[in-house]
């Protein structure tokens, strides 16, 4: 895989520049395209979020702000600017930091969440060659960079100095780092099958077998596992108690406002994003065409696979999986966190375990 | 430029682990160690090591940085100097410190230092693998066994009777 940092180098070499130009004017151009990315996924995912959940409520949604004067039509477009609207007022908010807060502290926590995100989305390949730089270790990459958003989580919710966020900010921290462990034990599983850390090799595994949902038993389990752990790791219902609005305000979001607000949100809604596309290049063949698989059309173009309709596909498994956490949460009651627990350490833990030897006698036997 | 990095990145983690022993405050050196860890992590990469650079992140910073950071929040009355900075036997320390260091330089300077050209592998992964599960099996082994009597022990302690 060619990674978009490589051919911004390749393009660049013909200019002569000293590599001291060169590299920061890279890093800055990689940085701002996932900026954008982040930006575009929470307004357009928000306003989503708001008419499915409306749509299953029975209810129309967001309905009075256009675009420009354009107002859309009567059911689903018609509050189509509503998040942007939404965006510019909260950077226009008041910042509030309470009197007792540890001031520092409560500055910098956004920051790390949002770096823990934005570090993530450097790894993460949207289509066989869109990638801002393409690791050999890319899986682990991810999982690592998306363990640093706890840190931010505890301390935000530490300096607020209020009972409900320390409440919040205790349980999220509990929630997140039980449920990396089954989440890092099914892509264990991957690998192990896979034989490489490398996504582009995963895929292409996937392409000379088959998708990994459909490869053994096991591996089938483990994509429930994986899915269902990354929803308790994001915080969204029917695992959303680190914020749970009946109980703690807003966990331990409560004290923040305005643009660091702002950094929570984006960070929350592009780790929806990074779970799905993982979820899907990890085990539903990624930029593969499903009518390959099932052989529909053999030979035609809807296989064609160039980088434009692989992100197609990416994108498309990706929405289809934030479209059923949407639906998750406006059908499933909020778990106890007994119940959280449980569901982790007695359920998930134990058959991801189970999975690992299991998938790995597959293996030796088929 | 890839020297200039370098220097940015060893500054970062003295720096952060400077105010790590010196901050008045026990949290703000819990978040000043996770800028050490992570920026170590980048020292690793300038090693070609990016499968250690990641486990490092992983377990460090993902894991036993969260488990200090819950301990230290938990613990009463962080803000209190007497528990936060205090310092006693200041001589026999500094002693003991100051002896470690002069160890520590004189062993830097009198190590022949196997200096190698620049070499990019393809994947670190497979060879750590291999060595693992053949030339270091034994020590990996009881690595493993130790971590796991650490881990029944912990949890014996921390049950309720």
């Amino acid at each position: 895989m060619t990674s978009i940092v490589d051919s911004l180098v390749k393009s660049f070499s013909s200019f002569n520049l000293d590599i001291a130009v060169l590299l920061p004017v890279i890093t800055l151009i990689g940085g701002t395209v996932i900026f954008l990315i982040m930006a575009v996924n929470a307004l357009i995912a928000v306003y989503f979020e708001r008419k499915i959940s409306a749509f299953m409520q029975d209810r129309l949604g967001p309905m009075e702000v256009g675009i420009f004067g354009f107002k859309g039509g009567k059911k689903f477009w018609g509050g189509i600017g509503q998040t942007l609207a939404d965006a510019i007022k909260l950077l226009v908010k008041e910042d509030i930091l309470p009197n007792n807060a540890d001031k520092f502290l409560m500055i910098l926590a956004p920051f790390i969440i949002f770096t823990g995100a934005f570090l993530t989305f450097i790894g993460l390949p949207f289509a066989q060659n869109i990638v801002i730089s393409d690791f050999n270790i890319g899986i682990f990459y991810i999982f690592a960079m998306s363990s640093i958003g706890v840190i931010g989580v505890i301390l935000a919710g530490w300096s607020s100095n209020n009972k409900w966020s320390l409440y919040g900010s205790m349980r999220a921290a509990a929630q997140i780092i039980s449920y990396e462990i089954p989440i890092g034990l099914s892509l264990l599983l991957v690998v192990l099958v896979a034989g490489s850390l490398h996504l582009g090799d995963i895929v292409q595994w996937q392409a000379d077998h088959r998708w990994f949902i459909f490869h053994s038993p096991f591996t089938f389990l483990a994509f429930f596992i994986f899915y269902i752990s990354t929803i308790a790791e994001t915080n969204r219902t029917p695992f959303d108690i680190p914020e749970a609005e009946s109980e703690l305000v807003a966990g331990w979001m409560t004290e923040y406002s305005g643009f660091r607000w702002a950094l929570f949100f984006l960070s929350e809604y592009a780790n929806m994003l990074i779970v799905s596309i993982v979820a899907s290049i990890v085990f539903l063949g990624g930029w593969l065409s499903p009518l390959q698989i099932f052989n529909i059309f053999p030979d035609s173009w809807l296989i064609l696979d160039g980088p434009a309709i692989g992100l197609f596909w990416v994108l498309f498994k990706a929405v289809i999986l934030i479209f059923i956490m949407m639906w998750f949460r406006w059908t499933f009651p909020r778990l106890r966190v007994d119940q959280l627990m449980y569901l982790c350490w007695k359920v998930f833990i134990p058959f991801a375990l189970a999975n690992l030897f299991l998938v790995s006698l597959w293996e030796l036997i088929f | 430029m890839a020297e200039n990095l370098f220097l940015i990145i060893a500054a970062l983690v003295i720096a952060s682990a400077f105010w790590v022993v010196f901050s008045p405050n026990l949290i703000h050196s819990a978040v000043s160690l996770l800028f050490t860890l992570f920026s170590t992590a980048g020292l690793y990469i300038f090693l070609y090591a990016d499968f250690i650079a990641a486990t490092q992140v992983v377990i460090y910073v993902g894991g036993i940085l969260v488990l200090i950071i819950f301990g230290v929040m938990l613990t009463n009355r962080i803000d209190t100097p007497s528990i936060a900075a205090s310092s006693k036997n200041q001589f026999i320390g500094g002693m003991g410190a100051f002896s470690i260091f002069v160890i520590q330089v004189s062993v830097i300077f009198n190590t022949p230092w196997h200096i190698g050209t620049e070499q990019s592998r393809d994947s670190t992964v497979a060879s750590i693998g291999y060595l693992l599960l053949n030339e270091y099996l034994l020590p990996f082994e009881i690595i493993s066994i130790l971590l796991l009597a650490a881990l029944m022990g912990a949890a014996l302690l921390s049950r309720r009777t």
